[in-house]
């Protein structure tokens, strides 16, 4: 049988910033009828930067610069109609920009009790929700209506460290989140209240990780979740609906993948098309797609290529285009974020 | 800030004689390089980047307070590596931290910047080993502190050349 041969090219090395780019944030609508990709960036200069594809050259350009945090900003998230942006910083609050025709315009922040580190933000698949996480080991769930209406529903307590980053389930109303304490924990909403209760723990027990886990990522139908960690793993998981119209759940480990990674694995992402990208501080950048022998229950994804050497420095984050297929977007630690293309082989 | 100090009666060493660097390992020479230990040649060089910081309770260098031997660095160049192992006065330490960010602030400013470097105390050398290695070695924790400017105040001044 003939080896396929994939490669990831690099189309562009977007640069600007001034210190390492923590994140990456693709607009979930910009690439649709004829409206060009929009990327976002978070980096340590404090700054998020807007990039936009120009049609004619196909470059991506930067159209904006947001400057109102006071430290790191470390990541955002669009809501699934791409008008919103939120934005998580170090200087322990959250920003929340309206994307308008002009630009970007500042509706208010979000604040917790302290300046803590706010490390990640998400938005749910319906935009009434927005999920906050950071260093104080709490989740936060918030309601954001307009510019001016805007409020806290939840503060959740269970982790027993930082929490690393939130993540909303694709479709279902589950919010995920995974710490320092090495879980990953899962919260689905009680029925219609704003009640959110952790109803699992992926420990160590149940085949978690076992140092800090750092990112989590779904398969487009949801039923699938990957999960990356300093105990330089990436590890697959799967789940059943409780019954006909019932939440995703228990949450069952399928597959360990290791020796890809020598360093800390920061970031995973899931393809609509089923591929896994992960990003690690080993300056590298690695695919997995599922092998399709068909001969093996649960999940069997294998290593589809490595780029050694992505970025000069760490790589802090990696984002498959949520419209161009086989475009995947990276930021590291050298400032820059790249943007690169799925070649198949011919 | 802690009221008094965590270890008032650290014990200083004898400082050792340094010899001086002969042409042998001198590193502009190519050719003598070849010849020698890769390993030893990176290790020396980059233990002199930190063996003067000071402590940051006491006006002694780490060298000095035995925090930091000529054992402390690991080098494998090949793979861009460094692990520093060092070596807290007292098993309760809570400076480790402080010390820990003072090792990783003076090489991320002396090497280049290709270099993953991993900072650990000495195993059985403190309470907490475990829960001190994962938070010298938390990229976003690090980041964070860095951020902190009392902490980089403390970092700034072990880190200040000393005139004697």
């Amino acid at each position: 049988m003939a080896e396929k041969k994939y490669e990831l090219q690099e189309i562009q090395k977007l640069q600007g910033h001034t210190d390492r780019v923590w994140s990456v944030a693709w607009n979930p609508v910009a690439g649709t009828d004829g409206t060009p990709p929009i990327l976002a960036s978070c980096s340590a200069d404090k700054t998020v930067r807007i990039w936009k594809q120009n049609p004619q050259t196909s470059a991506f350009n930067c159209v904006g610069r947001m400057r109102v945090h006071t430290e790191s900003v470390r990541s955002c998230s669009w809501s699934q109609n791409g008008h919103l942006l939120a934005v998580a910083s170090f200087d322990g609050k959250v920003s929340i920009w309206n994307k308008t025709e002009t630009g970007f315009e500042f509706w208010h922040f979000l604040k917790g009790d302290k300046n803590i580190e706010v490390e990640s933000v998400s938005w749910d698949a319906s935009g009434a929700h927005l999920a906050t996480c950071g260093r104080d080991k709490s989740v936060c769930i918030w309601r954001v209506e307009d510019k001016y209406t805007f409020e806290v529903m939840a503060q959740l307590r269970k982790h027993k460290q930082d929490v690393k980053m939130v993540q909303w389930h694709p479709s279902d109303e589950i919010l995920f989140s995974c710490s320092y304490d090495n879980t990953i924990k899962v919260w689905p909403r009680y029925s219609d209240h704003d009640e959110w209760n952790c109803t699992e723990t992926l420990d160590h027990a149940k085949k978690g990780h076992s140092s800090t886990v750092w990112s989590i990522s779904f398969n487009a139908t949801g039923d699938k979740m990957v999960t990356s960690s300093d105990d330089l793993s990436i590890k697959v998981w799967g789940a059943e609906r409780r019954q006909s119209g019932g939440s995703y759940g228990p949450w069952k480990h399928l597959q360990t993948l290791s020796g890809n990674h020598d360093q800390t694995i920061s970031s995973v992402h899931w393809s609509s098309e089923g591929i896994i990208a992960s990003g690690a501080a080993d300056d590298a950048i690695c695919l997995f797609e599922e092998n399709q022998d068909g001969l093996e229950s649960g999940a069997n994804y294998k290593l589809l290529l490595k780029k050694v050497k992505a970025h000069e420095r760490d790589v802090n984050s990696v984002q498959w285009s949520p419209k161009e297929v086989g475009l995947l977007a990276s930021s590291g630690d050298d400032g820059t974020i790249k943007i690169w293309k799925l070649i198949s082989p011919q | 800030m802690v009221a008094g100090l965590i270890n008032a009666n650290p014990i200083v060493y004898e400082k050792k004689e340094r010899r001086p660097r002969t042409g042998s390992v001198v590193l502009e020479d190519e050719y003598a390089v070849e010849s020698i230990d890769h390993m030893v040649v990176f290790s020396l060089t980059f233990l002199h980047h930190i063996r003067d910081i000071k402590d940051p309770e006491h006006p002694y260098s780490l060298e000095d307070l035995k925090v930091i031997t000529e054992d402390a660095i690991e080098v494998d160049d090949k793979r861009s590596y460094v692990r520093v192992t060092f070596t807290p006065t007292v098993e309760h330490c809570s400076m480790a931290t402080v010390i820990g960010l003072c090792l990783r602030v003076k090489l991320m400013r002396s090497l280049p910047s290709r270099y993953k470097v991993d900072i650990r105390v000495a195993p059985g050398t403190h309470a907490t080993e475990a829960a001190v290695n994962k938070q010298l070695n938390d990229k976003e924790r690090v980041a964070a502190a860095l951020e902190n400017p009392n902490l980089v105040d403390m970092v700034d001044d072990c880190l200040a050349p000393s005139f004697e």
